[in-house]
């Protein structure tokens, strides 16, 4: 329903006359119809016809004041604050709405201007409550800035001292939110998210005139996977954070601009602190990642930081029982540990949420000694190309990108759980750019909607072969720039190996046909914020049982995806635990390192497309925890193998040497070996040639993320076809 | 009417004193939030009967495809009409699923319309206009009669179930003031006797009716007319000798 209207009136807007010409480089070139001059303020401006006068005004560095209007959002021109004087109308103009027309001469500074803003202000304090001492917006609300800019002193609505003002009933929409409706303006901001971005149609206006409020009507959660965005869009107190409430005033806190770690994008954000605590994340704007929204995962999940940390070294007494002791003998205790273990016995795990900095002073530690074992956490297939070629386990598109794509192949992942900002790009491009989806795999709801083909794995074989007749074979192949994104939790079944080779195959026979040679169509999203860094450097994916099963000395740097467990491990093996949270892995640790949290360190993560960014110290890690590498370079030095870097700058010259695109901050390199990646999956296919005789791909049930009503991404197995002869 | 006149006055005396928390006054006399009810919840049980399912089809066919949303308001109509003059919100979410829309597209169109009714209500909806023409004339008059005869207060149901009393602004037939609306029919320059007679003839479910009870046409004048009185004249009247055949 949305989408038609909305892709219409896109065509006539000027937005889709302003798309990046990246994406319009085949399309039938328009004649790019004639600027017009147009002048704010006597300052003259050029722009396309359709620009409106705000955005025109921006042109020059002008700012209109606004509520209700908001660049990703649609227009809805309800608020008024926008009013601007336009010579020759007899009536001031709402700027957001008013398209900019030949020789228009905008004011706005004039009396007029000034007068309607004043006028538009009272109207809405009329009825918004003085209670700015007790609200959480205080000190980052539009309407308080603006009233102070542009608003008058007095009020001439005396009669609200006898009536009272409009109270609203706040409404329950859940944990993370927090709603006092009274102080609603009514600018629909919230609305046009959760029904445009978010594509959750559970917010909307009842009642009319002075009884109209903004809420659910029935009583009932905002369940969306983005629900934090709304408290940044409303521009009052309306809708709040709950678990930030009465925290913090915005003045009192220091920002620290850093990366999120919590899903495999890396969206960036700014972590606000005080008195060395976490108080809230909010997004921070990057256009090829994020834009301005931040997943409520990333958001919310601060809190966490300062609940079960661990605070001291620790070391396991005669009962087994971890004893908090000095860093010296947690050492000692390790190092001897180490040394008395043959270097083949000595296996390293890298967690979810390992920085790369560890993750390369941990490999080199164990290279060192002359160990081989470096182990991820989440496995990969390694047949074939395996992880030799970063174009096998990137996002290689771009997340940005996927905005230009008209068809995109979503192969076993849930986007909306695995990276709900992915799933919100490919929304907005399913809505403004007429992009349309297809899913293998379970049946779930993205929030748009898509064509399901099914959820065998075989279905890609098909594919791949050219044999399928289904219809999404006919729009792939006819697709201009098409996208296939493959969820790297199916590649943890032994089939993994055949479904990339099978994807990689018909990626690239797609990707043979394009015009566009730029255009990459093979993407894996990863599951977590380390995996390709953990790969770039060469650490093996997914720790293998036979690996464990010989271990002497077990080093987890933060793995507590439970892949290691004590039965997995002999009797007698000593299990070290480097983390931040004591969790599954500190649980089974005979020595545990404290380390630190994303937000208390700077390092190196990156990003499932392979952006590699930095996180920043914002608060100190607490107790006696560390940064990360710096415990790792200290006990090299005990165990006798002392890592050859002494600084955050040595470090990343160590990184630069392993990898130059560890250290390319902020950017992705492309990956441009896809002939030899070709070559490899012939070879590859040989080998399944062989190999499918034994197992049969035709009925590979995929390993999913299925998605459980509270929102938490469940990994089920169904009925995994265990041939023991296959593998 | 008098009752804001009395809350003016209230306000008055309450500049005076001391000023006290209040709780601020309710503008309108329905809820804009749904409260689950035994009579009204998601669980009641809402179909269309099959007469209506007919009668949907054809207001769905007036619309084009991809405006089929245009039809929430016949479908909500229906709805109301079908279950007795409210509209539960069981009705709201099949609507909901026939137009394939959120269920709060249908929620925003449902509150914001005060002729659909949210709450249970009488099989006689009596709408009594109070506007300034109704108001001259009497309806405060015609008002205390009918909560007399029926029990209800404004904005409720009378003991009985039968009636539901609502106080209305101008239903445009001011001409014939004072006058109700019962359910579809207008009753018109009322006297409170004749209001009185109204609601008695609907307790025995009679139908009484509709129209001016002071026995003229429609809106012609009451004394009788006082132009265009004669007998209209036939075709030619009036034209000039020349152009007659």
């Amino acid at each position: 329903m949305l989408r038609q209207p909305l892709s219409k009136a896109l065509a006539l807007s000027p937005c889709a006359r302003l798309a990046p010409v990246t994406g319009r480089r085949y399309a039938q070139v328009q004649a790019q119809p004639e600027k017009v001059e147009v002048f704010i303020d006597d300052k003259p401006v050029y722009v396309l016809p359709g620009t409106t006068v705000l955005q025109a005004a921006a042109l020059v560095g002008v700012e209109i004041p606004r509520f209700c209007y908001h660049e990703r959002l649609a227009v809805a021109g309800n608020c008024r604050m926008c009013l601007v004087e336009v010579e020759k109308s007899p009536k001031p103009v709402a700027a957001c709405a008013m398209p900019v027309m030949k020789g228009m001469r905008v004011k706005t500074t004039s009396d007029l201007t000034r007068k309607a803003r004043e006028g538009v202000m009272e109207f809405l304090l009329v009825n918004h409550p003085l209670d700015c001492p007790i609200c959480d917006q205080g000190g980052e609300c539009d309407l308080q800035d603006q009233s102070m800019a542009f608003g008058s002193d007095k009020s001439r609505f005396t009669d609200i001292h006898f009536s009272g003002k409009r109270a609203v009933e706040d409404k329950d929409v859940g944990p993370l939110i927090k709603t006092v409706m009274t102080r609603c303006i009514h600018c629909t901001r919230c609305i046009r998210f959760a029904s445009e971005v978010a594509g959750i149609d559970d917010l909307g206006t009842t009642g009319r005139g002075t009884d109209m409020q903004v809420g659910t009507y029935v009583e009932k959660m905002f369940l969306s996977e983005l629900s934090g965005n709304v408290i940044d869009l409303c521009p009052v107190g309306a809708l709040t954070s709950k678990p930030y409430s009465f925290a913090a005033r915005p003045w009192e806190t220091r920002r620290i601009d850093s990366i999120d770690v919590l899903d495999p994008l890396g969206s960036n954000i700014v972590v606000a602190t005080r008195t060395n605590e976490v108080l809230r994340i909010l997004p921070r704007t990057n256009e090829e990642i994020n834009e301005e929204w931040l997943a409520d995962k990333s958001r919310f999940a601060c809190d966490g930081l300062k609940r079960q940390r661990l605070v001291t070294p620790m070391v396991a007494d005669s009962r087994g029982n971890l004893t908090p002791v000095e860093w010296e003998d947690a050492i000692v205790a390790a190092a001897q540990a180490i040394r008395d273990c043959p270097p083949e016995k000595l296996v390293a795990v890298a967690g979810e949420m390992a920085d790369a900095e560890a993750l390369v002073s941990l490999k080199d530690l164990v290279n060192r000694l002359g160990g081989e074992h470096v182990y991820t956490e989440q496995s990969f297939p390694l047949a074939g190309a395996g992880t030799d070629l970063r174009s096998s386990y990137l996002f290689n598109t771009k997340i940005a990108n996927v905005e230009e794509s008209d068809f995109v192949l979503l192969i076993g992942t849930n986007v909306r759980f695995e990276a709900p900002l992915l799933n919100a790009r490919l929304r907005k491009a399913f809505i403004h750019k007429e992009t349309d989806v297809a899913l293998i795999g379970p049946n779930v709801d993205l929030t748009y909607e898509y064509m399901h083909v099914g959820d065998s794995a075989s279905i890609v074989k098909e594919l791949a072969s050219g044999t399928s007749n289904h219809e999404v074979l006919k729009r792939l192949q006819s697709a201009k720039r098409p996208v296939l994104i493959l969820g790297a939790d199916q590649l943890k079944t032994p089939e993994g190996a055949a479904l990339l080779a099978y994807t990689q195959e018909l990626a690239l026979k797609l990707q043979g046909k394009l015009e566009d040679k730029e255009w990459k169509v093979l993407n894996v999203l990863q599951r977590n914020a380390s995996q390709v860094a953990a790969l770039d450097m060469g650490y093996k994916p997914g720790v293998t049982a036979d690996a464990l099963k010989n271990a002497k000395v077990v080093y987890l740097l933060g793995a507590d995806g439970g892949q290691v467990t004590r039965e997995s491990l002999p009797k007698d093996c000593v299990v070290i635990y480097q983390g931040h949270h004591g969790d599954r892995g500190a649980s089974i640790a005979d020595v545990v390192f404290p380390g630190a949290a994303y937000t208390e360190k700077r390092a190196t993560f990156v990003n499932a497309e392979g952006r590699p960014q930095q996180t920043l110290v914002a608060v100190t890690p607490p107790g006696k925890a560390r940064e990360d590498w710096k415990i790792i370079r200290a006990l090299s030095e005990v165990v006798g193998a002392g890592l050859p870097y002494d600084t955050m700058d040595e470090v990343r010259e160590r990184l630069a040497d392993v990898s130059p695109t560890l250290v390319c901050y902020g950017e992705v390199q492309d990956n441009n070996y896809f002939a030899q990646a070709q070559a490899l999956t012939q070879a590859l296919h040989c080998y399944f040639a062989i190999k499918r005789r034994l197992i049969s791909p035709e009925c590979i049930p995929l390993l999913y993320g299925a998605l459980s009503d509270e929102g938490h991404p469940v990994v089920v197995l169904r009925a995994a076809l265990s041939d023991p002869v296959s593998m | 009417m008098l009752s804001s006149l009395r809350s003016g006055v209230q306000s008055l005396w309450r500049s005076s004193s001391r000023a006290l928390q209040t709780s601020s006054s309710l503008r309108h006399d329905s809820l804009f939030v749904h409260r689950d009810t035994p009579e009204d919840n998601s669980n009641t049980p809402f179909e269309f009967s099959p007469e209506n399912k007919q009668r949907i089809d054809a207001l769905l066919a007036i619309y084009p495809e991809g405006h089929k949303r245009g039809a929430m308001i016949p479908l909500l109509d229906l709805a109301q009409r079908q279950n007795g003059g409210w509209l539960p919100i069981a009705a709201m979410h099949k609507v909901a699923e026939i137009l394939n829309l959120p269920r709060m597209r249908v929620y925003e169109v449902a509150t914001f319309y005060t002729m659909f009714i949210r709450r249970p209500i009488g099989k006689y909806h009596v709408q009594i206009c109070t506007t300034t023409p109704c108001w001259l004339q009497g309806s405060d008059a015609v008002l205390q009669a009918i909560k007399d005869t029926t029990g209800c207060e404004v904005g409720g149901n009378s003991p009985c179930g039968k009636f539901s009393l609502s106080e209305v602004e101008c239903l445009g037939a001011c001409v014939n003031a004072p006058m109700m609306q019962i359910n579809d029919d207008y009753y018109e320059d009322l006297s409170v006797e004749d209001t009185k007679k109204i609601i008695e003839q609907l307790k025995r479910d009679e139908k009484p009716t509709p129209g001016p009870r002071s026995g003229r046409y429609a809106s012609e004048p009451l004394g009788g007319l006082t132009s265009l009185t004669e007998e209209p004249k036939g075709p030619g009247f009036g034209l000039q000798d020349a152009l007659k055949a």
